[in-house]
């Protein structure tokens, strides 16, 4: 069976998450190809095989240089034109959710979204996703080829198994409309403050807080804690709080010993940084918020009055 | 400006699948996807902005998605396009998105807007699928959105913080559900919006035979459904003025202070 893998590189570097989908791949026993796409990146195709590709598809070119998916869909829509693929899998980001569902679109291909893992059953590839907010899990299949499936992040771990990939250009058409959009000026890393990824406590702010005056609630237990803050997409968009504390998916990954959550809702995008933390408290004032499903203390109540009394309490303990 | 916002039309409450059809239930009562919201104050706001220009708003749904696009036009949306077709239930990523950009394609506007994601989907996908259908730029994840001289330039939140991206128009955009604080309708916009054109469109009508819509048109399927892993043990309460010492008495017991 012939599978596909889309490997995204960041600056130098292939991210985690699309060689542990590779080594997935390899892991079913199917022909795995890697595709690097962008401008300079020959040099990471070696890379691929060290983690189970047997070859590794090259798309070098100055109009991939930026990571906008559509010139993307173009490369991979030709490429299985000219090659065929069965599968087309991708560990999920802002750029390949967006790729894989162009390519959807484009290949009336099959996507199914967030599985956290894929099996062959009798000869047939099932996904497992977790839907409704990880309250029922569903099995997923294909009713064609290819089929395109797009994991959630930190699904699978990468595992070097030693080989070598044989590389290959593939070639490079856009369609008029796939440069229709500029980078005019791409993310650089933020100067980071302490790293929230270190931290035995994260003490997380979201939207509840009610306006980013009241992030001072969640500095002031942190600190009596002695962990760091952290904050969900909702507020660093709304610019109350920098990027560079936001955890889930598109955030950081955090797993200290305690994670309090004050008035975040608890979305999957959002558990996905945080689950694998040790203790999770959570304060939220409507009682059927999903954090609570995934929280081991859940407090039904109103974060400005209960987080400033629990500062103070924490504080007078540390004072005895 | 003429912009058309795609909405979402989702069940009320706890959601659930109904192990029969192996379909979300939609049963029960429904409501305009909350992320939706977000996205068409940001079409409001846009046309404001240009001070001329329409907004439409545009679903794929049983009949009673009817409610969502009412809501949307209470906000202030001046128009309404629902497709609704028993032939069109159970479309999945790849039939949804055909419909859609059928029905899009019609209208020819200047900017189709997407919420975040769908409440009950979680997929945050449909928009980049309908702009290739469409054959127009796309971005996704998007903060702020500035219209000038003919251009969008937004700003879109991806692993590595913000990229500002500029795209000619006509064009798709997602937004986030923080660029703005939707607006809640007034008394006269509910009013006012039960005399607004609402259009209702069949697939015969669109073109589209049984073939590309519904099951027909979908590529994936459901097969079975599982329990969840079952989770360690969690306690919950509710804050009588003693939450705080609860907290504490907890973190003591689990020696994390
Ligand atoms: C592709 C993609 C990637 C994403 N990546 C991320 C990510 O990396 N990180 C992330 O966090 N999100 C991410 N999101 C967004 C995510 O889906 C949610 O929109 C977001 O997490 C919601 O943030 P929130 O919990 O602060 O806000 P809301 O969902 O608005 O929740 C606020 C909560 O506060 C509670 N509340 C209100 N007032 C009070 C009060 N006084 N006291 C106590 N509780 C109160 C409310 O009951 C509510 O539950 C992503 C989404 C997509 C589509
Ligand atoms: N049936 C539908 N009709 C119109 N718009 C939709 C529909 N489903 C999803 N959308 C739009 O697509 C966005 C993303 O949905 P999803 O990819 O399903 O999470 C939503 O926020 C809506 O703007």
């Amino acid at each position: 069976m012939a599978t596909l893998v889309f490997l995204e590189h960041h600056g130098s570097e292939l991210l985690k998450g699309g060689l542990g989908v590779l080594s997935k791949a390899a892991s079913l026993g199917d022909d795995v190809s890697g595709i690097v796409i962008g401008s300079g990146v020959r040099g990471l195709a070696d890379e691929a095989g060290k983690f189970g590709a047997a070859r590794v598809y090259v798309a070098d070119d100055a109009q991939l240089e930026a990571p906008l998916p559509q010139p993307r869909v173009d490369v991979l829509a030709q490429l299985v034109r000219d090659k065929g693929a069965d599968s087309i899998l991708f560990a999920n980001s802002v750029l390949a959710a967006d790729t894989a569902a162009g390519l959807a679109a484009r290949l009336d291909a099959g996507l199914n979204w967030d599985l956290v893992d894929i099996a062959r059953n009798d000869g047939k590839l099932v996904g497992t996703r977790p839907a409704l907010q990880d309250s029922v899990y569903v099995e997923v299949g294909w009713t064609s080829q290819p089929r395109i499936a797009l994991f959630r992040t930190g699904s699978f771990d990468p595992v070097a198994s030693g080989g070598a990939a044989e590389t290959e250009d593939v070639p490079v058409q856009l369609e008029d409309f796939s440069t229709g959009a500029r980078m005019v000026e791409q993310a650089h890393a933020e100067s980071e403050g302490p790293s929230i990824e270190e931290a035995d406590v994260v003490v997380a702010g979201g939207r509840g807080l009610g306006g980013p005056e009241n992030f001072t609630l969640v500095e002031g237990l942190a600190k009596a804690l002695g962990g760091a803050v952290g904050a969900t997409r909702a507020v660093v968009d709304a610019g109350w709080y920098p990027y560079s504390t936001q955890v889930g998916q598109t955030g950081k990954t955090v797993s200290p010993k305690l994670y309090v959550a004050c008035g975040i809702s608890g979305a999957i995008q959002h558990k996905v940084g945080m689950q694998g933390s040790g203790v999770i408290v959570a304060i939220n004032k409507d009682p059927n918020a999903p954090i609570f499903d995934f929280s081991d203390l859940g407090v039904v109540g109103d974060v400005h009055q209960i987080v400033p009394k629990l500062t103070e309490l924490v504080e007078q303990r540390k004072g005895q | 400006m003429k912009i058309a916002v795609c909405v979402k039309h989702v069940p009320e409450g706890t959601k659930r699948i109904d192990p029969t059809t192996k379909r979300l239930d939609r049963g029960g009562e429904g409501a305009l996807n909350p992320f939706d919201a977000n996205a068409v104050e940001e079409a409001l706001r846009l046309k404001q902005a240009t001070g001329e220009g329409e907004v439409l708003v545009v679903s794929l749904g049983p009949a009673k998605a009817q409610d969502a696009l009412r809501k949307a036009l209470a906000m202030g949306a001046d128009r309404a396009v629902l497709v609704t077709d028993d032939a069109a239930a159970g479309s999945d990523l790849v039939a949804t998105s055909r419909a859609l950009a059928q029905a899009l394609e019609r209208e020819n506007a200047d900017l189709v807007l997407f919420g975040q994601q769908g409440n009950d989907s979680d997929g945050a996908v449909l928009g980049a699928a309908v702009a290739d259908r469409l054959r127009r730029p796309m971005v996704s994840q998007v903060a702020e959105v500035t219209h000038a001289d003919g251009k969008l330039t937004v700003k879109r939140q991806t692993e590595f913080g913000y990229d500002v991206i500029e795209t000619q128009l006509p064009a798709v955009v997602a937004v986030s559900d923080a660029i703005n604080e939707p607006r809640y309708p007034s008394l006269k916009g509910i009013m006012g919006a039960k005399s607004k054109p609402q259009a209702t469109l069949s697939a015969d009508d669109l073109g589209l035979t049984a073939e590309v819509v519904g099951v027909g048109g979908s590529r994936t399927e459901v097969l079975e459904l599982k329990a969840p892993p079952s989770r360690g043990e969690s306690r919950k309460i509710e804050d009588d003025g003693s939450a705080a010492q609860a907290i504490i008495d907890f973190l003591t017991e689990k020696r994390l202070i």
